[in-house]
């Protein structure tokens, strides 16, 4: 690419490609969002107003908060990983469609 | 001892602050290390921007005195980096140069909104490193009881001082190279000590887990009312009597990490988007397994110790825990690395603050967008370090050791997630999005978030007269954050230019088509 010259963005951003590019990107990070907030919205709602359910022992002395609150740990790296798997693909399509359009 | 390890470490850094004062040639080399951090690297400074005081002596003291509630803190740390990595990093790093405002200013009018911006990441860093001074004032004057003067005001005094002009040396000559490579070492450090740390622990209890949690699930303690009783430390409910305190403040750390502007401002050190994704992975495995750590050296405390003596001094819970199972040298070197700790974090807030001033402020608000003269941004960077620096010298002294640490550090939060995060996500994914609805945005976040603050239980009315029933006002102004952006936005009616530039940030955030770039040495 000619570093001088200003790219014509519009004409990109028309593409079906982009487009596409955007529609996949929306439906992947959006649900993703809801998810990990939810599932980290409901670990506070159940410490905060049940947290008798949360307080049996369930593994030798180790009550079901501390085991939820750990879970959170490998909810976010599951996740983490979900996400570099998911950019790497988009990367790709993002590469794809700038040789398209010619950068 | 701890003074030498203290003086080591010192000496250490202000090499690395020499060596790199001569590579900061330009402003890109200056403010973003030449974006030439690797993703490991950049990780590791995210990391070592992130476990500030607060974390490491902070968690450790509440789980040591409140137990499970006190772990919370850790979780909400952590799942924070989701918003990070799903939502901010990227955009940021492929639609700016140096700050967060660069990408509010892409398609609306700069100067409004460059200025209000650098306000808030003023007003946002300024807390955050008040918490920390203060921090460092309390821990020197601790560790040097046997130094008589120290005990008193001109000790604390003394060492706020001593932060001060160490971390204004770093900024001010090492640049971002110099501040990243302190906050390597002190990650490094950090998670070593605790490593350290959460095995000599274990080593009390046989390595068994099993025995571990046995004594965690029966702590002896006095209650309030002086009766010997046995506690469930894993039992929640110890410190949050309200379940909508804690509600609150999980949403803001959820959605204020993303907005606080030292951790935004790492992203540009790095080459491209997708360095920038993979170094804020390697940081949540490096802040993941730190806080997992505070398990074992947070509930340890309060089972080796016992609740009694740690809540005597909170903070000194993970130094006394040191002291008991290592002896003095481990005490010197977990009381070193608390010092390292807070001294990079000073110096990361530091230059984000003055970052902002001399890219958005001054260039851009004041000039127009252009530098007078190449090279007075830096300078001015450099002027505003110094500034910031005696600025929180002289607060940090005036509001004194007793000034409640936490209560800074979730303002911090609160304004970020609540003034900061809504402009970014807006101006990013939404078309109509425009200057008013950005200044409302920016404005109206800063304002309810200070506001609830000073009419909460630990603001200006006190317990009984407060207005605001909860300690952190997360979960009201983050809403209202993102309300007044929508109201400015219909308010300030259709903004052709914004409009018409929607596109190109728009391709330029998700395809990193015409990124800044890596300059080469």
């Amino acid at each position: 690419m000619n570093p001088t010259s200003e790219p014509n963005w519009s004409a990109i951003a028309s593409m079906p490609e982009f487009q596409a590019l955007l529609k996949a990107k929306r439906r992947f990070v959006i649900p993703s969002c809801v998810f990990f907030t939810l599932y980290y919205l409901t670990f506070l709602i159940l410490v905060g107003w049940h947290a008798d359910l949360l307080s049996k022992p369930l593994l030798g002395k180790v009550n079901g908060a501390y085991l939820f609150a750990l879970s959170q740990f490998f909810m976010t790296w599951i996740m983490a990983y979900v996400y570099m798997f998911k950019a790497n693909q988009f990367d790709k399509a993002a590469a794809a469609l700038l040789k398209k359009a010619g950068y | 001892m701890a003074i030498t390890m203290f003086i080591l470490f010192v000496v250490a850094t202000l090499v690395i602050t020499f060596l790199s004062a001569k590579k900061n040639t330009g402003s890109s080399a200056y403010f973003a290390a030449g974006r030439s951090i690797t993703a490991w690297q950049n990780g590791l400074a995210v990391a070592g921007d992130y476990m500030s005081a607060a974390s490491f002596l902070g968690i450790a003291g509440m789980i040591a005195c409140f137990g499970f509630d006190g772990f919370m803190y850790s979780v909400g740390f952590l799942v924070a980096y989701l918003t990070v990595l799903y939502v901010v990093a990227e955009p940021l790093r492929n639609s700016g140069k140096y700050t967060m405002a660069d990408v509010l200013a892409y398609r609306l009018k700069p100067r409004p909104v460059r200025a209000m911006a650098s306000l808030n990441t003023l007003c946002v860093s300024l807390f955050y490193m008040i918490a920390q001074m203060v921090g460092a004032g309390v821990l020197i004057q601790k560790l040097m009881h046997d130094v008589p003067f120290m005990q008193e005001t001109i000790g604390y005094n003394l060492s706020v001082c001593g932060v001060g002009v160490m971390m204004i040396i770093y900024v001010v000559f090492g640049g971002m190279l110099a501040t990243t490579w302190v906050q390597i070492i002190k990650a490094i450090l950090l998670i070593s000590g605790s490593l350290f740390l959460s095995v000599l622990v274990m080593r009390k209890f046989d390595f068994s887990l099993v025995q571990f949690f046995d004594a965690v699930t029966q702590i002896k303690m006095t209650a309030a009312d002086g009766q010997q009783v046995v506690r469930n430390f894993l039992d929640p409910g110890m410190k949050f009597k309200n379940p909508w305190e804690s509600v609150s403040l999980g949403a803001a750390l959820l959605f204020g990490t993303a907005g606080l502007p030292h951790i935004l401002i790492r992203f540009y050190t790095v080459p491209d988007a997708k360095t920038a994704r993979s170094s804020v992975v390697w940081a949540m495995w490096i802040i993941g397994g730190f806080y997992i750590l505070t398990t074992f050296f947070g509930f340890g405390a309060a089972a080796l110790l016992g609740p009694d003596t740690t809540s005597l001094n909170p903070n000194m819970s993970a130094p006394m825990l040191a002291q008991l199972l290592g002896g003095e040298f481990f005490f010197a070197f977990i009381c070193a690395v608390a010092f390292a700790t807070i001294l990079a974090v000073v110096a990361g807030l530091t230059i984000s603050a003055s970052t902002s001033f001399a890219h958005d402020f001054y260039s851009n608000v004041i000039h127009h967008g252009k530098e007078p003269r190449p090279g007075t941004e830096v300078k001015v960077a450099r002027i505003t370090a110094f500034a910031i620096g005696a600025l929180s010298i002289l607060l940090a002294i005036l509001l004194g050791p007793k000034v409640n640490v936490a209560f800074l550090v979730g303002l911090a939060f609160a304004v970020a997630a609540s003034a900061n995060l809504p402009a970014i996500i807006f101006s990013v994914f939404w078309k109509r999005f425009n200057t008013t609805g950005a200044l409302f945005g920016l404005g109206g976040g800063l304002f309810a978030s200070i506001g609830l603050i000073l009419l909460s239980p630990v603001g200006l009315l006190g317990k009984e007269g407060a207005w605001f029933p909860l300690e952190n006002p997360g979960i009201v102004s983050i809403p209202l954050g993102f309300l007044f952006a929508i109201i400015g936005t219909l308010i300030g009616g259709r903004e052709a230019n914004a409009e018409a530039k929607f596109d190109e940030l728009s391709v330029r955030s998700h395809t990193g088509l015409g990124a800044e770039k890596a300059s080469s040495h």
